[in-house]
């Protein structure tokens, strides 16, 4: 009986989840260290304010306190650090005030950490939290960046001033005003990115841990990149040296970006693990993630189109107000310049673009990257934009997009934002996706609901993603304080299995399958006898982690080129063995053959004699078997395809229910089509979640409304339907496997797709445009008539 | 300070605990029982829930004085001695209903006590409205609910044995 096949292509269940549906994962919480104390932390419930003085003898008095510290014990420490750094339209570096790991004199949003207080259980710590006593002097607050940048508004930092980060700007200015003067029509539209809490089920935790003895530090923490943990922290915080921290980050309970960042809680932790000699954990309440976790989108854009007669795009110019909370979160600068305006092009031939984004400091919780990052807030732009020409224009929603795509034979494509797209067919995936969701069959559904009294909408959105994340160089250029390449180390054991040590990380994404599956295919080794380590500094090379669709197509790559290094030394080896030229051998299903024979060693033998070099090319090759390789890609990846929402609305309540969604990618190569169909769904939903429900939402004195699951929507089963994925898969060019990526396609196709259906729906009301989320109280007043001017 | 006297998973326990003390904290901290998660502070999520006597609770939500003298199961308790996994968590795999594995605990167990308490069969909208009470970021429960509707015809095939 043949092996059931476990190579490319295959949908192999996850080697990850016997453990997790047993109960037997290790999360960070999960891990308790002996004679570890508690930490919580107090934080501020106030946006903007001075902080007058802070006693802490009543609270140290409480049963059980170990410590209480605040910003003047922590003099020494350094303030967490930026990843990016953006210039002004001048040159001159942004502002980049400092974040302390606890407030210094000011607090500057709700949730800011003002003390760190340490004792023998959670709850003892908890009340001495509460016997603080902190004074505050209100200082006035702004939550969105009109506020922040309206003449007069308060100062949050010092070094900022009017409250700007950077004033920044991509494209060609002339070529777009030219294209401008010369149009038939220009279509503009104001329109907001919702902002939104990333909600990972896993809280955020972390543990310090010091060994007084060997002075080696330990941090265990929920992060999608602990060698990034390492470095910044290490380095720029707490001056610890790199050999002497350990930064672990074992099984994590989603990311979606939010688990990128070094934390306050992270730094606090292991700085107060050495100062009392003894372990120190953190967990956040699902409350503190809230107020503390990087938010995400929250962009307030103006875009124009020129277009000439025939509607052909002629010209694009965006202006957008990028807010980025109240300090530089780790790679806050770089989501609305080098993952959004790069993306400005999207699946189009647009000629000329020009795009200025100004950014901003604001009394609310840091903006990050969370999934998609900057490229959803472009798709939702550019795919709302191509819905409003339609709207003003009367041309046909499909029709102006198929005229406007980049033709299959232009790749590689340079747009005029900076990208060069390497392959794509953007028809394909919108042929597939419309018959898919029978767009043609749409009238008489449409027809059907409303003798029910329903008003249905259908909704198209094309998307482009640029991912992959890497290449050094160019993230250099545009401002990364890091490099951006994966690397990987393969260990074939003398018995023949392997153990691939990766500096990616896995949250969710099935690493340990889909990446054991590479080796499956390369080596002939089976898929058990295959382990993948990741999440360990101790243990893995210094990889960069997992977001921005990277593992596969930076991590993935850097596999290859290990893997071909263990041929490559293998050939030798059996050349030596069988007595043949190198050149003879070949290496195929897992067998080293003199080409043309039928002599020849298994990959096992292969193994063993590289540890066991009795018989052995000794004067040529050392012993063992076990390489590492570092890949730095040629370019980004760049997925595409066409997401297809149809929506019905009850005019009764103003509930919109998604009726059927479907989504067509090309993500390259697909390693795991079970593990990539999953992917896709859970974006979706959570594109569908921004759409219709979620709202990260600050009242107008920038206090928190939506602070917790009772306030915020997240979707829940009963929100949502079956979603339909499919592929049209082009190959990257440039990478050995032809992969693009998968894991935020989902959440930057969709949003667009549903709101383009939203506002059908509502066409008949005179509806041009409607910011997300598209909530009951908003459809419902814009039926019910009287406050249309909401839903804009 | 209060004695909690429990079987929890088929293993009688008697734990010293503070008053305040939730269900969720002894099984975590007090018995080693991981595999409860907690991941919201209102009830939301369902990360926690167990099954106490026989129905499903969300662990948060109950202190652990309230749980004196009854039987719990948690996600440990849910295979066979001998590791035979539950149908539910056999098609928890099979049909990738789970990414990241935080909520997946909770998930498997209210969906075992779903399905427990509708002999008569689910719909996948009435599954759906069943797992209202659980919250998953991952999978978008696509592959949740088609597990779960998979799980039901062998668990109820099985009752029937």
């Amino acid at each position: 009986m043949n092996a059931p096949f476990e190579g490319i292509g295959a949908s192999v269940r996850r080697t990850e989840d016997l453990r997790f549906i047993s109960g037997k994962g290790n999360y960070t919480d999960d891990i308790n260290r002996p004679n570890q104390v508690y930490a919580v932390f107090k934080r501020s419930d106030r946006p903007h304010a001075k902080i007058v003085s802070i006693d802490t003898a009543a609270a140290l008095a409480m049963p059980g306190v170990v410590a209480v510290y605040t910003a003047a014990d922590l003099a020494a420490i350094g303030g967490l650090p930026c990843g990016w750094g953006i210039n002004n339209k001048d040159g001159s570096p942004m502002n980049e005030p400092k974040h302390p790991v606890l407030a210094e004199g000011k607090v500057r949003h709700v949730g800011d950490p003002i003390a760190m207080v340490i004792a023998d259980t959670k709850a003892q710590a908890k009340d001495a939290a509460e016997a603080l006593v902190i004074e505050l002097e209100d200082l006035p607050a702004a939550a969105t960046v009109r506020d922040a940048l309206a003449a007069g508004a308060a100062q949050i930092h010092d070094n900022a001033p009017g409250n700007v980060c950077y004033d920044w700007h991509i494209g060609d200015k002339d070529a777009t005003d030219a294209a401008f003067a010369k149009a038939h029509k220009v279509v503009t539209l104001d329109l907001l990115n919702n902002r939104l809490v990333p909600n990972a089920m896993e809280p955020r935790v972390a543990i310090g841990d010091f060994d007084r003895t060997t002075g080696l530090h330990t941090l265990f923490t929920t992060s999608q990149n602990p060698h990034v943990i390492r470095l910044l922290m290490g380095a720029f915080v707490l001056g610890i040296p790199e050999h002497k921290l350990r930064v672990v980050a074992p099984d994590v309970g989603g990311g979606f970006g939010s688990k990128i960042y070094h934390y306050a809680e992270e730094a606090g932790c292991t700085w107060a693990a050495a100062k009392l000699n003894r372990p120190v954990k953190w967990t956040a309440e699902r409350t503190e993630s809230f107020m503390s976790d990087a938010h995400g989108r929250d962009h307030d854009s103006t875009a124009s189109m020129a277009l000439d007669d025939n509607g052909n795009f002629l010209g694009l110019r965006v202006s957008t107000l990028a807010n980025l909370g109240a300090y530089l979160s780790t790679f806050g600068p770089a989501v609305p310049t080098y993952l959004y305006a790069t993306l400005l092009a999207g699946t189009y031939k647009t000629p000329a673009i020009y795009a200025e984004v100004k950014a901003v400091f604001t009394n609310t919780v840091p903006v990050d990257a969370y999934r998609g990052a900057g490229r959803p807030e472009a798709t939702f732009l550019l795919e709302r934009l191509v819905d409003t020409i339609c709207h003003d224009t009367g041309f046909d929603r499909v029709a102006i997009r198929r005229q406007n795509f980049i033709p299959r034979d232009a790749f590689p494509y340079q747009t005029p934002v900076a990208l060069e797209y390497d392959s794509g067919d953007y028809f394909a995936t919108m042929d597939t996706a419309m018959k898919q969701a029978d767009y043609a069959g749409f009238p008489a559904r449409k027809a059907a609901a409303a003798a029910k009294g329903k008003l249905r909408g259908i909704g198209i959105s094309t998307y482009l993603e640029a991912c992959g994340i890497a290449p050094s160089a160019v993230a250099g250029a545009l401002g990364a304080r890091a490099g951006l390449y994966e690397v990987a180390n393969v260990r074939v054991h003398p018995t023949g299995s392997v153990t691939v040590f990766t500096g990616t990380h896995s949250h969710g994404q099935g690493h340990e399958t889909t990446l054991a599956q590479l080796v499956v295919e390369q080596l002939g080794v089976p898929h058990a006898q295959v382990e993948i380590v990741h999440g360990d500094t101790d243990r893995i090379p210094f990889g960069m982690g997992t977001y921005g669709s990277r593992s596969l197509a930076v991590g993935g790559s850097a596999m290859v080129k290990a893997m071909d290094k263990i041929i490559t030394k293998g050939k030798k080896i059996a050349a030596h063995l069988l007595e043949a030229s190198v050149e003879d051998i070949e290496f195929a299903n897992g067998k080293f053959s003199v080409a043309g024979t039928d002599r020849a060693k298994t990959f096992g033998e292969i193994a063993l004699t590289a540890y066991v070099p009795h018989n052995y090319p000794i004067t040529e090759i050392e012993p063992g078997l076990d390489e590492t390789a570092f890949y730095d890609p040629a370019n980004f990846t760049y997925p595409g395809g066409c997401h297809v929402c149809e929506v019905e609305i009850d005019p009764e309540t103003g509930v919109t229910s998604v009726i059927q969604f479907v989504a067509v990618d090309d993500v390259g190569r697909v390693i795991n089509p079970m593990i990539v169909e999953g992917q896709v769904q859970g974006g979706v939903a959570q594109g569908i979640g921004q759409a219709l429900l979620e709202n990260a939402l600050y009242d107008d004195q920038a206090q928190l409304v939506s602070g917790s699951f009772m306030d915020y929507t997240m979707p829940r089963a009963d929100n949502l339907v079956n979603i339909s994925v499919g592929t049209e898969n082009t190959l990257c060019t440039h990478n050995p496997l032809g992969v693009k990526g998968c894991g935020e396609v989902g959440a930057i196709g969709s949003p667009p797709a549903v709101m383009n259906a939203v506002v059908d729906a509502l066409s008949a009301y005179g509806v041009r445009h409607m910011n997300m989320p598209a909530s009951p109280e908003k459809v419902w007043n814009i039926i019910h008539g009287g406050l249309r001017a909401a839903a804009e | 300070m209060p004695q909690v006297t429990l079987t929890v998973n088929g293993k009688s326990s008697s734990v010293e605990v503070e008053a305040r003390t939730l269900l969720v904290e002894l099984l975590r901290d007090k018995l080693g029982l991981t595999g409860t998660h907690v991941g919201c502070d209102t009830s939301q999520c369902g990360a926690c829930v167990v099954h106490v006597d026989g129905n499903s609770v969300k662990s948060c939500t109950m202190l652990a004085v309230q749980a004196d003298g009854a039987k719990v199961t948690t996600i440990e308790g849910l295979a066979a001695a001998d590791g035979t996994l539950h149908p539910m968590q056999e098609m928890f795999r099979e049909h990738h209903a789970l990414q990241c594995g935080f909520c997946t605990p909770g998930m498997v167990m209210s969906a075992v006590d779903l399905v427990q308490k509708n002999p008569q069969g689910l719909s996948q909208d009435e599954i759906r409205h069943g797992l209202e009470g659980n919250l998953c970021r991952c999978t978008g429960y696509h592959n949740i609910v088609k597990a779960i509707d998979a799980a039901q015809g062998l668990m109820h095939a099985k009752a029937a044995e």
